[in-house]
């Protein structure tokens, strides 16, 4: 498991192509708005800032399975179980999308001001989605991965599988953004959690089946 | 004969459901009115369609467990059933709200839920034809299958719950709360159910008859 983890670290080529990926969507952001002088109304601030993190997800996940070499796949097939291997990408992913996302919300603070009110929650919400995001796309990566056109399929399947999850998000980062307290937001965060447990768990179960094809 | 008694029940369920679903007398409630009827022809499309899907799931896994092309035909056709009876569900819902509403769509969480499981199914459908060889397509489909469903229930039966909305049975609207009340209803309407859902079975078990035949006409000319 540990090995794995650092097998996956190892090729962290994309790591740098992301950070800039993101930093140029978010700087695209402001230059788009600054006719209103960089100040966003809230709603329109939480939904630029889920979208933007939405498809730094889909690019940066997708990485993940398309540039396997079949050889290498092959070759982790012989070492671990495909347990370990779901594991450790959901993993690795969901750290690479919190760090991406962490950079995003520093970066879109500065340029775009930051009107959140309650920042652990919205961090904390952060967090639940990228490990949401992380389990679902990992999974539909390694689909789409199989597939013919596969960056056009990535979108087609991921999109729509994300959207539950993207809804509660936003209202999360909603009730953050107008600083309601924690009770407002508690139902949703906890229907997150149980989804986010949903998705992981089918994951690993269903896995093991798309590893061995 | 024996095994096909459940279409002949469908048959005579839906038959009544139609004639006592547009007689029987309803009770009356504000803005529904007579519109209340749609309950039995709207609301019986996304029961049979959750059932059907969660046919079309257990084939899946059984898919999983031993692949044969039976099995993954009759995943296939049953999520393509499921397909059906949702838009279905989408269209009556959508002519019942230009009437009580005021419009075809309105930005409303149920619908837009319903929506997107849509779209979760249509890139099922997407996905298929995408595979040029057999066993991987219907592994792969399978196996999205199973994802697809786990992911598209909680659009359908929790998000809507959280949020107030204008559709029946949500933000304090009329709905089965009241029509409990109404024993009327419930003798046209659990017919319903029952018999929409056998009609949804029913149309799958066709569909997957004529694939399995294609199938195996296809394989006799190749020998």
């Amino acid at each position: 498991m540990q090995k794995d983890f650092r097998l996956e670290w190892r090729q962290r080529a994309a790591l740098n192509g992301m950070l800039l990926y993101v930093s140029s969507t978010v700087f695209v952001c402001y230059l788009s708005f600054s006719s209103r002088g960089g100040q966003l109304p809230a709603p329109a601030w939480n939904a630029l800032f889920w979208i933007v993190l939405l498809f730094s997800a889909v690019n940066a996940v997708a990485k993940g399975f398309l540039q396997e070499s079949r050889g290498r796949m092959l070759y982790y097939y012989t070492l671990v179980r495909p347990q370990a291997v779901i594991l450790a990408k959901i993993a690795y992913n969901a750290l690479l999308l919190l760090g991406l996302a962490l950079v995003a919300f520093v970066l879109y603070s500065v340029v775009l001001g930051n009107p959140v009110q309650n920042v652990p929650l919205f961090v904390g919400n952060v967090v639940l989605g990228a490990v949401g995001f992380a389990s679902t796309l990992t999974l539909v990566s390694g689909i789409a991965a199989k597939a013919t056109n596969s960056s056009t399929l990535m979108a087609v399947l991921g999109f729509p599988l994300m959207v539950p999850m993207l809804l509660l998000l936003i209202k999360v980062s909603k009730n953050a953004l107008d600083g309601l307290e924690f009770e407002a937001s508690r139902s949703s965060l906890l229907t997150l959690v149980a989804l986010n447990m949903i998705v992981g768990a089918v994951s690993y179960l269903l896995f093991p089946f798309l590893w061995r094809s | 004969m024996k095994k096909n008694w459940w279409k002949a029940l469908s048959v005579v369920l839906l038959l009544y459901v139609a004639v006592a679903g547009l007689l029987l007398p309803v009770p009356r409630l504000a803005i529904l009115n007579e519109t209340i009827r749609n309950l039995y022809f709207h609301v019986p499309m996304w029961f049979g369609m959750t059932f059907v899907l969660l046919a079309s799931v257990y084939y899946s896994v059984r898919y999983l467990r031993t692949p044969t092309p039976e099995l993954d035909i009759r995943a296939h056709e049953s999520a393509r059933t499921g397909i059906l009876m949702g838009f279905v569900g989408l269209a009556t819902g959508s002519i019942w709200a230009k009437y009580t509403w005021g419009a075809w769509w309105t930005n409303d969480p149920k619908l837009n839920g319903a929506a997107i499981a849509m779209l979760i199914y249509g890139a099922y459908l997407v996905l298929r034809s995408s595979f040029t060889d057999e066993q991987q397509r219907a592994r792969i489909s399978a196996i999205y299958n199973i994802f697809a469903f786990a992911t598209a229930m909680p659009l359908f039966y929790i998000l809507p719950r959280l949020t107030d909305s204008l559709h029946p049975g949500a933000g304090g609207n009329p709905a089965f709360a009241k029509y409990d009340l109404d024993s009327n209803m419930r003798l046209v309407f659990y017919p319903a159910v029952i018999g929409w859902t056998l009609l949804a079975f029913w149309l799958a078990q066709l569909a997957s008859r004529v694939s399995l035949l294609k199938l195996r006409l296809y394989e006799k000319q190749l020998a």
